[in-house]
């Protein structure tokens, strides 16, 4: 019997559940150590404006090229589409929905996601093999504070402020589309695009993007923070990073939209 | 005062799962003094160094700095504590993304209300008492490893700790530097008035820095004294761990 449990343990799919299970119980602990953290000071602002800074120019480039070549694809598919309907104008507002709602949250987070969680996971678990943490910790300076609550708070803010740039490229893109396949003057253009989008239209897709941050924030710091088995720990922490900030955005994206269309089912 | 007890150790045992590193060990460290504490690799020493400090905690046992059990203090109590020690990592620990500037006044803006001028003045100091003045606005990459080393020491010492705790000062040093900087640490010492504990394995710093020696072996204490006496003792494994040309260096 004793054998049995012992082979059980030593199989990868006991294993596999084992890690899955610390990951989900880990990472509970580590976001209430966030908002425990979160409201005690001192509360770091230079610390979190500099991290704002330098995630938002980081994935400036990325985020401007994806958002026009979204809007810029997403119109050149959809335009035939419509003209076999005779519907070519409403190609703009098309294209200004599915950007503001989804596309460009979406997008912009899974982006945000590869750029910024990799990045965090690889700092933070290079600070921690090499006992940079430890270090701090042993100066009476509260690591958790100075290193993943300022960052979390950062890529929570930065999101929304990114995604809006990105929707804004986007339709610019859309546009380049229209005037390469059909006569639209661009007042027109963004006349008709205004006309088909409400404020409602926009306010849960750019809200749904905190939440986005948060995630990647959280899962980048946990990951890296967490790290161990020197250089090979950090290159884990930071693919791992990507992977779980990026599945956790798919998933609570669904459950944003259910829950929006459920609490505001004319939004 | 010259004879209180700065760091008391109360039959501490620490298990990683079935691996056990320290088992009921005891040590007394006074005011001014300095221990090393001495053994082969992976044998719990720097457990022992991160167990003084709370970064690890004992499986059982109690550790006393200055009277108070480090580890049934409370988070702020325990910083408190930990003002007062400075801590020399094995690899520096030196903040990467920071210049040497900004290493040594990071703890001094977080913890202390000095003024600018006062920061970059002990910055300054706790530099030249190290001779890397030329180096304080480089990065950490920019330096060898006995400047490094050297820099995370200034970054200790600047807020002018009563205890220090070293882990394993001068590993991967060639032996000119290992015993500069055994000298510097003596030299701090004698300035700043601060105990030590030393963890090492190297015969020359050990040499040098020791006042008392503690050699742990299989988790255990198997020998205190000082440092002639532990080169001396008739005991075949010590013999065969100091039968090194290494000491008459």
């Amino acid at each position: 019997m004793q054998l049995a449990k012992k082979e059980l343990k030593d199989t990868v799919i006991w294993k596999t559940l084992v890690g899955y299970f610390n990951t989900i119980g880990g990472m509970t602990i580590f976001t209430l150590e966030f908002f425990k953290s979160f409201f005690i000071p001192p509360y770091e602002i230079g610390e979190i404006k500099k991290h704002m800074d330098e995630l938002g120019v980081k994935t400036l480039p990325i985020v401007s090229v994806t958002g026009f070549i979204i809007g810029l694809v997403l119109a050149l598919q959809t335009q035939p589409v419509l003209r076999r309907f005779g519907a070519e104008s409403f190609l703009p507002g098309m294209v200004a929905l599915s950007v503001v709602r989804e596309l460009g949250p979406v997008v912009t987070g899974l982006i945000f996601a590869g750029r910024v969680a990799s990045g965090i996971g690889a700092e933070l678990g290079s600070m921690r093999v090499t006992e940079q943490i430890d270090a701090m910790e042993v100066s009476a300076i509260d690591p958790f504070k100075f290193l993943v609550v300022t960052r979390v708070t950062a890529c929570t803010l930065i999101l929304p402020i990114l995604t809006v740039y990105v929707i804004i490229i986007a339709i610019l893109g859309g546009y380049l589309a229209v005037i390469l396949t059909q006569n639209m003057n661009f007042n027109y253009y963004v006349d008709t695009l205004l006309d088909s989008i409400v404020f409602s239209d926009f306010l849960p897709g750019v809200a749904k993007t905190f939440f986005f941050g948060f995630i990647v924030g959280i899962v980048g710091s946990y990951k890296g923070y967490t790290a161990e088995n020197g250089t090979q720990g950090v290159g884990k922490a930071s693919t791992t990073s990507v992977v779980v900030a990026s599945l956790m955005i798919l998933v609570v994206d669904m459950v944003l939209v259910k829950l929006t269309l459920w609490l505001w089912p004319t939004v | 005062m010259a004879d209180s007890i700065m760091v008391d150790i109360e039959n501490i045992s620490k298990a990683f799962d079935e691996l056990v590193v320290l088992n009921g060990i005891t040590i007394d460290v006074k005011s001014g003094e300095n221990l090393v504490v001495f053994g082969r690799s992976g044998t719990g020493k720097s457990v022992l160094l991160k167990c003084i400090i709370g970064l690890l905690v004992p499986d059982k046992g109690k550790i006393f700095i200055e009277g108070k059990d480090v580890h049934s203090l409370s988070k702020k109590e325990l910083n408190e504590v930990r003002k007062h020690i400075g801590f020399l990592f094995q690899g520096g620990a030196l903040y990467d993304s920071m210049t040497v500037r900004e290493n040594l006044a990071f703890p001094l803006e977080k913890n202390f209300d000095f003024t600018n001028d006062e920061i970059q003045k002990k910055v300054e100091r706790a530099l030249e008492m190290v001779s890397l003045s030329e180096a304080i606005d480089k990065m950490p990459s920019e330096l060898s490893g006995g400047m490094r080393k050297r820099v995370a020491l200034a970054r200790s010492i600047i807020t002018e700790p009563k205890l220090m705790l070293y882990d394993e000062p001068t590993t991967g040093l060639d032996p000119l530097t290992t015993k500069e900087i055994s000298e510097l640490i003596i030299k701090l010492q004698k300035e700043l008035k601060m105990t030590s504990i030393v963890v090492t394995h190297d015969l020359i710093c050990a040499k040098i820095i020791a006042d008392r020696v503690i050699f742990l072996k299989d988790a255990k204490i198997i020998f205190e004294g000082t440092m002639d006496e532990l080169t001396t003792v008739k005991d075949e494994f010590l013999q065969n761990f100091f039968s090194t040309e290494i000491l008459k260096a």
